[in-house]
């Protein structure tokens, strides 16, 4: 929060925005923490590529799953190891972000899923083949 | 070898002679005239007035918050001109093309017509006059001397202001696309779009968007960081509170426009199928993300509009505004909502009865914290001393417009009802119900509030009161007649009908854009009266409406550094708490202030994007690959620029707050 008195909040605010000057407190991460990150994110593509690439799966819906569970995963990676949200910096305010970042991920991909499946469910048959499939 | 023409191919991609479409167009011919006469005009009047340097130097690459934010308010008038102008056109083909008569816009140009008008009306005249507005209000209602981000701001703007200028070439050079304003596929899509018009649209998007999403995280920062010590989160202004609430569903849902119009860019160039109708493509899957971007776009513009009604309603009412804390409450659920609702756009694509009932019950419920900001404004009102000037004018306006438009909102809610008033005029008249009941009413009432503050004197009330009751009653003229249309079942984008029973509602809707486009050319008259009578309307207390917040406890316009002192917060009417205590401003102890300095990066990086969509557009490669190294080349160079700040010396602090003192001394 704002509520410290300390040096005005002009000066803080100013040592933001200027690259050179490193007089605050918000963590910018490490060489390792980089790293980690850099290969967390490789795995995290790699695998998915290498699911769809070689077909290792027969369920196409399950490979869709896995890569979606991947590139949810992923975006939490990013905010983690690359914006550095963690619960102690910024007074929470990166927490805070992470959270709601969470939250309109799960909204728009359990959303997007819930109506397009019901909008394929509900398709009208595209041509005689799905016709005589039909219920 | 190359051959002659294969070396033209590769010079001008898809650009040819026949591209200039409006040389054989007489509307076009007309328009185009007129735009090289006005430009030629404006720069020969600028040259004349030897204004360039001063235009580079103090306003294009200044980081100045208040300047950036004034750009931005320029720039968005200068596209309500275009985008007003696109109305009236359809406004006058939709009265005049019955039976035998064919109107004078073909359906090709028609259909460009109304695209063009949503779009630019949207990102190029609500969102920069949204973004402007915060960006000259917040800073100073938080006690700040910039934003976060003072040089990001200024690109931000440029970015902008490169997405409209594309927009704007669109006109002139090639076609837009005719696709209405959110270009769903498959009409949108390389097969049924092959030209460039959906091109200028996704690349005018993209370039805009970027300048978007940065001002939203940048003001999130500003907000977070920067407040004035004892500002905590419930002691802020409340139109900095809907700021902030804003920016965050900016930043959360224009990645979400970004994307889904890179997928639609992939179709289009590399022959994709994401959204095409065969080989797995779902165009379903367009409108569904598109929407999740679009739902919260609605809030993004309506919430900073309750921002500045709540700010204009306790200003006149001379009051607390009731329910200061329930306000940021419905503020923070309304954001939360704005997520939850995308789908009751398309009720009728066929998800079924499940998902059209969370939907239609989730879009009920969000109409209720909505709800209680009308009732928490009337409260504020009731016994207030009321004065009615402009500002407060348009706030009324907004209360019993807006209501109808929510009210028409809720039937729209209902799925079963939604299935006959779907993309009918019904939904048309709803939309621009709320949009111009809300955020232009709200924006004008912003602006008419906060002038004074930016420039130093009021805006003359005649003419505001005037531009006040023609767009009001202009309103009612051209959108009640759509509502009565909406019901008989006429739907959208027609631009020609048989049944002349109809034409009698949209000649009485072209009577309503006509009174509308007196309100706005007496706004642009109360401009120009009020630059004229500025002595007369001159503001030296800097708080000429007897307001509560901290914009104005300093001089108007304020000093480029805001504040001489970061002033400390007790409660979050600040300036009205400060009054009452009796504050006195400081006189003496000034130091040096640091201040983030002026780049022309920001422009230079607007005309590189430029250049890369036009090069992307016509498909001229080189260009486009050019100007793209070009960015990276200037951004990475752009970050070895180490002198970004200097410090206005004390004697000017001295020197500035010691005529103000002179001045307030005058006045009292």
């Amino acid at each position: 929060m704002s509520s410290h008195p300390q040096a005005p909040a002009q000066e803080s605010a100013h040592n933001t925005h200027h690259g050179h000057s490193h007089g605050h407190e918000a963590a910018h991460g490490s060489f390792k923490s980089y790293m980690t990150g850099f290969v967390l994110a490789v795995i995290l593509t790699a695998i998915p590529f290498w699911l769809v690439m070689a077909d290792v799966l027969d369920n196409k819906a399950l490979t869709a799953g896995i890569v979606m569970a991947f590139a949810a995963v992923q975006v939490v990676v990013h905010m983690v190891y690359f914006l550095h949200m963690n619960s102690k910096s910024e007074g929470g305010w990166t927490m805070l972000a992470m959270i709601f970042t969470i939250v309109i991920v799960v909204i728009a991909l359990s959303g997007s899923l819930w109506v397009m499946h019901h909008l394929n469910t509900n398709m009208m048959p595209m041509n005689p083949e799905m016709m005589k499939n039909m219920p | 070898m190359f051959t002659n023409s294969n070396l033209l191919e590769f010079i001008f991609g898809r650009l040819s002679w026949d591209s200039l479409a409006f040389t054989h167009e007489p509307i076009l011919l007309v328009t185009f005239i007129g735009v090289v006469l006005g430009g030629l005009a404006v720069v020969g009047a600028i040259s004349y007035f030897r204004l360039w340097g001063y235009l580079w130097n103090e306003w294009f690459t200044s980081v100045d918050h208040k300047k950036i934010g004034i750009m931005y308010v320029i720039l968005s008038l200068v596209m309500l001109l275009r985008g007003f102008a696109d109305a009236v056109m359809m406004r006058t083909q939709q009265a005049m093309a019955f039976g035998a008569n064919e109107g004078y816009l073909p359906p090709s140009h028609y259909d460009q017509i109304f695209t063009a008008h949503g779009v630019i009306m949207i990102f190029f005249f609500a969102m920069p006059i949204v973004t402007g507005v915060m960006n000259f209000v917040v800073p100073l209602q938080i006690g700040a001397r910039d934003v976060s981000f003072p040089f990001l701001n200024n690109f931000s703007f440029w970015m902008t202001a490169a997405g409209a200028a594309i927009i704007m070439l669109s006109l002139f050079v090639g076609e837009f696309a005719r696709t209405g304003w959110l270009a769903y596929p498959p009409l949108s899509g390389a097969d049924y779009s092959p030209g460039v018009g959906v091109d200028y649209y996704i690349w005018g998007l993209q370039v805009a968007g970027v300048g978007t999403t940065l001002s939203g995280i940048n003001l999130i920062a500003t907000i977070v960081k920067m407040r004035a010590p004892g500002m905590t989160m419930m002691k802020m202004p409340i139109f900095t509170w809907t700021s902030l609430c804003t920016n965050v569903l900016i930043v959360a849902s224009f990645p979400i426009l970004t994307a889904t119009l890179v997928l639609l860019t992939l179709d289009r160039y590399a022959g994709t199928n994401f959204f095409t109708n065969d080989l797995g493509g779902n165009p379903m899957m367009y409108v569904n993300l598109i929407w999740i971007w679009g739902h919260p776009e609605v809030y993004i513009l309506i919430l900073p509009a309750f921002g500045i009604f709540s700010e204009i309603v306790s200003t006149f009412s001379g009051k607390r505004l009731f329910g200061y804390a329930s306000m940021v409450y419905a503020t923070v659920v309304i954001t939360i909502l704005s997520y939850l609702v995308w789908l009751h756009h398309f009720f009728t694509m066929g998800s079924g009865a499940s998902v059209n009932a969370f939907f239609g019950i989730t879009t009920m419920i969000i109409s209720i914290p909505t709800g209680a900001k009308i009732f928490n404004w009337l409260f504020t009102m009731y016994r207030g001393r009321i004065r009615y000037e402009v500002p407060m004018l348009w706030t009324i306006g907004f209360m019993v417009t807006f209501v109808i438009g929510g009210m028409t909102g809720v039937m729209l809610a209902v799925p079963p009802a939604d299935f006959v008033l779907h993309n009918s005029l019904f939904l048309i008249a709803h939309f621009h119900n709320v949009i111009i009941g809300g955020v232009v009413f709200g924006l004008l009432a912003g602006v008419n509030f906060w002038f004074p503050k930016a420039f130093g004197y009021k805006l003359d009330p005649f003419w505001g009161k005037m531009s006040f009751w023609f767009w009001l009653i202009g309103f009612y003229f051209a959108f009640m007649p759509l509502y009565v249309l909406g019901l008989m079942g006429v739907t959208r984008r027609v631009n020609h009908f048989e049944d002349p029973s109809l034409q009698i509602w949209f000649v009485i809707a072209a009577f309503g854009a006509f009174l509308i486009a007196l309100g706005i050319g007496s706004f642009l008259i109360q401009l120009v009266v009020s630059y004229l009578k500025r002595e007369e309307l001159r503001d030296l207390t800097g708080d000429p409406w007897n307001a509560r917040t901290l914009e104005w406890s300093t001089s108007s316009p304020p000093p480029e550094y805001n504040y001489a002192f970061t002033p400390v917060i007790h409660d979050h009417d600040s300036w009205y708490d400060m009054k009452r205590r009796g504050y006195v401003r400081p006189l003496e102890g000034f130091k040096p202030i640091h201040m983030p300095k002026g780049t022309g990066t920001g422009v230079i990086l607007s005309g590189l994007s430029v250049a890369f969509a036009v090069g992307m557009i016509w498909y001229m490669w080189w260009l486009a690959a050019l100007a793209f190294l070009g960015i990276i080349v200037v951004s990475i160079a752009h970050t070895f620029n180490y002198k970004r700040d200097y410090y206005i010396p004390a004697e000017t602090v001295v020197e500035t707050e010691n005529a103000r003192t002179k001045q307030l001394a005058e006045q009292a």
